[in-house]
């Protein structure tokens, strides 16, 4: 007999079937009299990590969640239901009222790059049509807006432009690293990356040895791709020193960063790179679990990885004895259900274990404390796609291109008013000029305005900084940030009040809550920026009081999402983007 | 505690002292006998630091630290009351009363007073500051819900779950400014999980959860803290022996609470030593 306590509202076939299909039949059993105790917290919370993928079944099940669908999982995890019903309300793609329909909802993306691609008309157009259109945050396909992502109801999720033929504007160059594969090699297909390089580096790393491929990384001077720019090689060995088992290699794939699609792009049209670098990882790091947290509007690139995996599992390459190294290693994919928040290390290791999304305090960090409270690297995929170069190359020839701080190329999202948008590799040290014209140079009637780089949780550059070297140090030195390779031209024609006001509204939306200076600081920015457009320029006490709000988020938040909220915006407004000035 | 104790130097604005590893700054600061402001720690719940009203600012720490959650670590440089913390302090006190109804948390007022919190900053001509503005929930006669009053402080959540209480009838629901205290789907509380022990309304640190009988006298004006006597005796329910606090106002019952620094409850209670005095007085 279990403890949780259940309306009276029960699921039908449909959802149970749904739930079955999605994590199985086994029921969690947690008998009342050890409800307190260690262990049956533990047993309770094993199954937990199902949860996320338990809802997602009932969510396309019937177009929302149910509170007779809810209590079965809750009932099939034994989860209380308020607390399901909290990890429920906390993802922009799950519903918990009654939508009163049942067709599927077309998200239309209203973030900066779509914003100014028309998404509001590409909205009107949709609804006008009868489609039932929800205001999305960024999806990630900043190079062909006004995006689109579809969310099915009894069908899967799909992305409309994914039918339309993919252009890589790079495709051929010989100088490619990161991306020689984009375009080339058949993503479906175990055999055609083989043929393109493929495997080379894990065979490699399997021959030099575990340490020696940590010495190389330390030595390459990588660092993360994900915005932070952490040293990889010093996560890698701490992680490695860790004794704790199980052990557990993370992508996070959870791109949410407005402006940034560099991942899908890798994810979709390279998938086994992403398999193999995290079996190099667990290889280096001994960890046995392999974990892809990829975003739930990436419906495409999910089912191209989990191709990628079954294969890799069934040439050996992943299971008990990877390529006869006698090591053990596979890989588990979760798709987020949108929150850019699981985008943050710690707040993603609760979405996976069935938790909301909320960050954790740092310290402890991911390699002693990650995923399950257990040792964890938790990298870029594009962090990861590097090691594959260096473990091939060796780390001297790694570091022949960049810089001495920033070695290596990056890959960068182009999109905004530019003519050919997409992603571009360059070599760290590219000036952000010759990088806008890689993308062919500006588009429509205006002049060069500014470029946002590093996406939301960036900042606004002016139409000066085209001589600025794109490297870790010299954007750092200019204060901004290349984070996680946003590059957004924005032209003389453009309205900067609304797409301002809109990256505010951006944070205030995506705050997870936990935290006062975030929760109610983006809140009131946002208001600030509201009045702001509304009377055309802004008062010395709010600007004042701007500033105020951005160094309490910047000091005092939980996490990176409220250490950032306030950059784009003090930019902008230091640059005379928006409120007059200039 | 184990007899070979290690023990961690740090200093405190200026002043070196040492203290047992393991020792949170804010307990440090506490020996120190320095006042540190916390709204969402509490001795009997695990710290969930999500207030950041105790953050201090610690040398080569990038961010501000919560104080009710790091451990004292050897040689740390910590001050507590530097212009970034108190602007940070008095940023977070603004947010709150911008946003909420903190007139009957009472430890804020002077906290508001003393980090010069401007409150009424956040309207803005023909643009009000958003506020949480819900009917309160009175769903019972045992307590009711205003949260309009909640600073989602999370204390409530922990009493009723791992904390304490182990039923989980309340969790965090939603997002952002949004997120609620909420059962599942909203449902009101006699449908709910809810066990009655009224372990949440003695954690909650503004008003939000709160005994009917208070709400009562509140509405009618009749509610005076300062003529009121608190009565310690045993709970006679059953052999556990919590102790009880009995709140009387003008000789008659107007609340049962625990004494949180107690042994045999640490300030919980179950629904019949919280509720069960009405064989006392069968009314207010």
């Amino acid at each position: 007999m279990t403890d949780l306590h259940f309306t009276s509202d029960r699921a039908d076939s449909t959802e149970i079937e749904a739930v079955a299909a999605a994590i199985g039949n086994e029921t969690v059993v947690v008998v009342e009299t050890e409800r307190l105790i260690r262990g049956g917290k533990e047993r309770r919370n094993q199954s937990r990590h199902l949860l996320l993928p338990a809802l997602h079944a009932l969510q396309r099940a019937k177009g929302w969640i149910t509170p007779g669908g809810l209590n079965h999982v809750a009932d099939v995890l034994q989860v209380p239901p308020a607390e399901a019903y909290g990890v429920a309300t906390f993802y922009e793609m799950f519903r918990t009222v009654d939508p009163g329909h049942s067709e599927s909802v077309t998200h239309v993306c209203v973030d900066a790059a779509c914003q100014i691609a028309g998404s509001d008309m590409l909205s009107d157009e949709l609804t006008a049509a009868g489609s039932a259109v929800h205001r999305s945050p960024c999806l990630g396909q900043c190079e062909r807006g006004p995006a689109r992502f579809v969310q099915g109801v009894g069908t899967a999720d799909e992305v409309p432009a994914d039918a339309e033929l993919f252009v890589f504007h790079q495709q051929g160059d010989p100088s490619l690293r990161l991306l020689k594969r984009i375009g080339v090699v058949d993503p479906g297909s175990l055999d055609s990356y083989r043929a393109n390089g493929g495997y080379v580096a894990l065979d490699r790393a399997i021959e030099m040895g575990a340490a020696a491929v940590l010495d190389a990384v330390a030595d390459s001077g990588l660092s993360g791709r994900g915005g932070a720019a952490f040293p990889t090689g010093v996560k890698w060995r701490a992680m490695a020193a860790e004794e704790g088992r199980p052990k557990h290699v993370v992508a996070n794939c959870d791109e949410s960063e407005p402006g940034t699609f560099k991942d899908r792009v890798v994810m979709e049209n390279d998938p086994f790179s992403i398999v193999e670098s995290m079996t190099v990882a667990g290889f280096a790091t001994g960890a046995e679990n392999g974990w892809i947290y990829v975003r739930g509007e990436y419906p495409l690139a999910a089912a191209r990885l989990e191709v990628a995996i079954g294969q890799a599992r069934v040439a050996g390459l992943l299971g008990p004895d990877v390529a006869g190294s006698g090591h053990t290693f596979d890989i588990e994919i979760r798709r987020g259900a949108g929150a850019y928040i699981c985008g943050e290390e710690t707040a993603l290791f609760a979405s996976i274990e069935g938790f909301r999304g909320e960050p954790r305090s740092k310290p402890p960090f991911p390699t002693t404390h990650g995923l399950f409270g257990q040792p964890t690297a938790i990298n870029n995929p594009e962090t990861l796609l590097n090691v594959l170069d260096i473990v091939a190359l060796g780390a001297d020839e790694y570091r022949s291109r960049g810089t001495e701080q920033s070695p290596g190329t990056k890959l960068l999202c182009l999109s905004g008013r530019v003519a050919n948008p997409g992603i571009y590799e360059v070599e760290f040290g590219t000036s952000l000029g010759q990088v806008l014209e890689m993308a062919g140079g500006l588009t429509g009637s205006g002049e060069l305005r500014a470029v946002l780089l590093g996406g939301a949780a960036g900042s606004f550059v002016g139409a000066d900084s085209l001589g600025l070297p794109l490297t870790l140090e010299d954007t750092r030195s200019a204060g901004t940030t290349l984070g996680s390779g946003v590059v957004m031209a924005f032209t003389t024609d453009v309205d900067m009040t609304p797409v301002l006001i809109r990256i505010a509204e951006f944070f205030r939306n995506e705050s997870c809550g936990q935290c006062v200076p975030c929760r109610v600081g983006t809140l009131r920015q946002h208001e600030t920026l509201v009045q702001v457009g509304r009377t055309g320029s802004i008062t010395a006490d709010r600007r004042q009081l701007v500033d105020d709000m951005a160094r309490a988020m910047a000091d005092a938040s939980i996490c990176g999402l409220g250490h950032t909220a306030a950059s784009a915006v003090s930019s902008a407004l230091a640059l005379g983007l928006i409120g007059g000035a200039k | 505690m184990t007899s070979a104790q290690t023990t961690v130097s740090l200093s405190i604005d200026g002043n070196e002292m040492q203290v047992l590893e393991g020792t949170t700054i804010h307990k440090a600061c506490e020996s120190a006998g320095i006042n540190t402001p916390t709204l969402c720690w509490a001795e009997n719940l695990t710290p969930v630091n999500v207030c950041r009203v105790c953050v201090v600012e610690v040398e080569g720490s990038r961010t501000l630290v919560p104080s009710c959650a790091r451990p004292a670590e050897e040689g740390m440089v910590v001050y507590t009351d530097s212009e970034r913390v108190r602007h940070s302090r008095r940023m977070v006190l603004e947010f709150l009363g911008s946003g909420v109804d903190l007139d009957q948390a009472t430890p804020l007022h002077e906290w508001i007073v003393r980090y010069d919190a401007d409150i009424a900053r956040y309207d803005q001509p023909d643009l009000p500051a958003a506020i949480i503005d819900e009917p309160t929930k009175i769903q019972d006669d045992l307590y009711i819900r205003d949260y309009n009053r909640c600073v989602l402080c999370y204390k409530c959540v922990e009493a009723c779950g791992d904390d304490a209480q182990h039923t989980f009838a309340i969790a965090v629901a939603g997002r952002g400014f949004d997120a609620r205290i909420s059962t599942e789907y909203d449902v009101e509380l006699p449908q709910s999980a809810c066990v009655y022990c009224g372990n949440c309304i003695s954690v909650c640190p503004t008003g939000a959860i709160q005994f009917k009988t208070e709400f009562d006298l509140r509405r009618a004006g009749e509610w005076r803290p300062d003529q009121q006597e608190i009565t310690r005796t045993v709970c006679s329910y059953c052999g556990v022996g919590c102790n009880l606090e009995i709140h009387t106002q003008d000789g008659r019952i107007v609340k049962a609470t625990s004494p949180a620094d107690h042994s045999v409850a640490s300030g919980h209670l179950c629904v019949k030593g919280r509720f069960g005095w009405r064989y006392v007085q069968p009314s207010i």
